[in-house]
């Protein structure tokens, strides 16, 4: 029960990581990690049905998502069109091409299918207790991706991209060509969607065009909730940990919601009310935390 | 050095809000020059320094840098040879990273591949750099640049330009919304270092004392043409009243209004 609360949190956080890449270091409001995970998730179906090797099915998700992001930078770069409509114009044409990955059929089941959890749930048994398998997994699997993203972030090009969100100017005062870090953040970001579409698809157990739907809110609320709980920081390994917590915080929430919501007489109709809610009050908070400390601020400078 | 060949700049050409920004002007820089740029809003000077540095092609002429034809490059490009410093000093560096990532950023021009090349020694030499500014900064290496003010980030800005050693810096007016202390030690700054490091240059100022103090040439511009230039002796025995009297006997009208936005000091 426990180890449910939390596995989703990991499973989901890949895609909140790719969500904070878009949305707080590049400042890219992409919409298109709502095709990019049921494409994570289609790949992932369609690889195992066809017998691929899990890990390569893996890659082959990532490699999906790339090409998503990098489609949704050059509608964006080349014919001038607004982020927003250009991650909106991927997202469509993804429900498409998600259906066709599916074969023509909008759920694809994999329940007797060998994915890599049960790989690794058959060769863990006896040596970790059977309900905390996949929360050790998915806690490893969700912390490697973390710390390579940090070590990106770190290197020369990684902080070029940092840069570029704050001030694009100065990038391209560097020389650089704005475009490019563009199509490589946005490609990063939907790389790790689709990676998280896959492993939820495994977890699941089907994978659904309708996945996605609504998930670029979720990704967005738990960076959101991920900022409020920790103190801000410019330290690139703070920010992503405060995406992945952020992430498990809200979907143990949603969890809760989704099991115990009938208290209240709450169906799992209700969920997508709540998280927007959840949203708008994260908004109000911050707000009135800058304004306190902006009235606390001008306090001080009177003194 | 850099070539400006009959160019002219309109804009929204064959509209009703057709704008003539700059017309036919041609212009010479040449090596270690150290251009001042003067003329009220409107005139064209950003506009120019627009056109040199990429962010806009001209609708006529060419512009050439040591003979190669850059008319077509875009900005990024131009950006490795031609280094710009803008009014505002946010513009230069990033508020949300530290001050050594900042300068890691901007310590080497072009694209950047995945090495980490922020060690030990880079530390040490950026604190070396970072003393020549006199502002402390080199004991801040970790703190965010949002914490910085603004003549600290223009000073910043500068520095990290002049190390990339760029063929021509184009000043555009970087100490015009800084506070007058502040400015007065960025244009000392800046003077300081086009010397020491024989640097090319073009400031575009609104204080036509500073644009007679510094630099071996002047340009005064007015409504997209350059309409007076000095260079050498002529421009050592240039005063204020000498530069306005010269705009009412080019331009047969007052010099009056411009007056309030040339300040004289």
């Amino acid at each position: 029960m426990i180890e449910g609360i939390f596995v989703e949190g990991l499973i989901y956080g890949i895609m909140v990581l790719g969500v904070f890449i878009s949305f707080r270091v590049l400042d890219f409001p992409d919409l298109t990690v709502d095709g990019s995970f049921p494409l994570g998730a289609a790949l992932m179906a369609q690889c195992l049905l066809m017998g691929v090797n899990g890990w390569l099915a893996l890659l082959v998700a990532f490699a999906g998502g790339v090409a998503a992001g990098v489609i949704t930078s050059l509608i964006h770069n080349h014919l001038k069109v607004p982020n927003l409509l250009a991650g909106i114009l991927t997202m469509t044409m993804l429900y498409s091409i998600n259906i066709r990955i599916l074969g023509n059929r909008a759920n694809v089941p994999l329940l007797n299918q060998e994915t890599i959890l049960t790989q690794v749930t058959g060769r863990l048994t006896g040596i970790i207790p059977d309900d905390y398998i996949l929360l050790v997994f998915f806690a490893v699997v969700t912390i490697v991706i973390k710390i390579l993203l940090d070590l990106f972030f770190r290197t020369d090009l990684g902080m070029t991209i940092g840069a570029m969100g704050n001030n694009e100017q100065m990038v391209i005062s560097q020389g650089v060509n704005p475009k490019t870090l563009k199509s490589i953040g946005l490609g990063i970001s939907n790389g790790l969607v689709a990676l998280s579409g896959a492993f939820a698809a495994q977890y699941l157990g089907f994978a659904d065009v309708g996945l996605g739907q609504g998930i670029i809110i979720s990704g967005l609320a738990s960076v959101m909730i991920g900022e409020f709980l920790i103190l801000k920081s410019n330290r690139i390994g703070v920010l992503t940990l405060c995406a992945v917590l952020g992430s498990i915080c809200f979907y143990a929430v949603m969890y809760v919601g989704r099991y115990y919501g009938y208290v209240i007489n709450m169906t799992p109709n209700d969920l997508n009310l709540i998280k927007g809610i959840l949203i708008i009050v994260l908004l109000v908070m911050t707000q009135s935390k800058k304004l306190k400390k902006a009235a606390v601020r001008a306090v001080v400078k009177h003194d | 050095m850099i070539e400006l060949k009959n160019v002219s700049m309109i804009f929204n050409q064959g509209t009703v809000n057709e704008n003539q920004a700059i017309s036919t002007i041609n212009l010479n820089v040449r090596e270690g020059d150290f251009i001042t740029v003067i003329g009220s809003n409107g005139a064209g000077k950003s506009t120019l320094f627009n056109l040199i540095a990429g962010t806009i092609t001209p609708t006529v002429g060419s512009i050439h840098l040591n003979d190669r034809n850059i008319t077509r490059d875009p900005e990024y490009k131009r950006a490795r040879y031609i280094g710009r410093i803008f009014q505002n000093p946010l513009l230069g560096t990033a508020s949300n990273m530290s001050l050594e990532d900042n300068m890691m950023i901007t310590y080497k021009k072009g694209f950047k591949w995945l090495k980490r090349s922020l060690n030990h020694s880079m530390r040490e030499f950026f604190k070396s750099e970072l003393v020549q500014l006199r502002m402390g900064l080199e004991d801040r290496m970790k703190e965010n640049l949002a914490l910085f003010s603004g003549g600290q980030r223009q000073a910043l800005t500068l520095l990290m330009m002049v190390l990339s050693r760029p063929d021509l810096i184009l000043l555009d007016e970087h100490t015009a919304a800084l506070d007058p202390k502040n400015a007065e030690i960025v244009l000392e700054l800046t003077n300081k270092f086009i010397a020491e490091y024989k640097l090319t240059a073009m400031m575009i100022t609104h204080n036509m004392s500073h644009a007679i103090e510094y630099g071996n040439r002047l340009l005064m511009m007015d409504k997209g043409e350059i309409i007076f230039e000095a260079a050498g002796e002529e421009k050592k025995a240039l005063t204020v009243e000498k530069l306005i009297d010269k705009f009412h006997q080019i331009r047969h009208k007052s010099f009056e209004s411009d007056r309030t936005l040339l300040s004289e000091e």
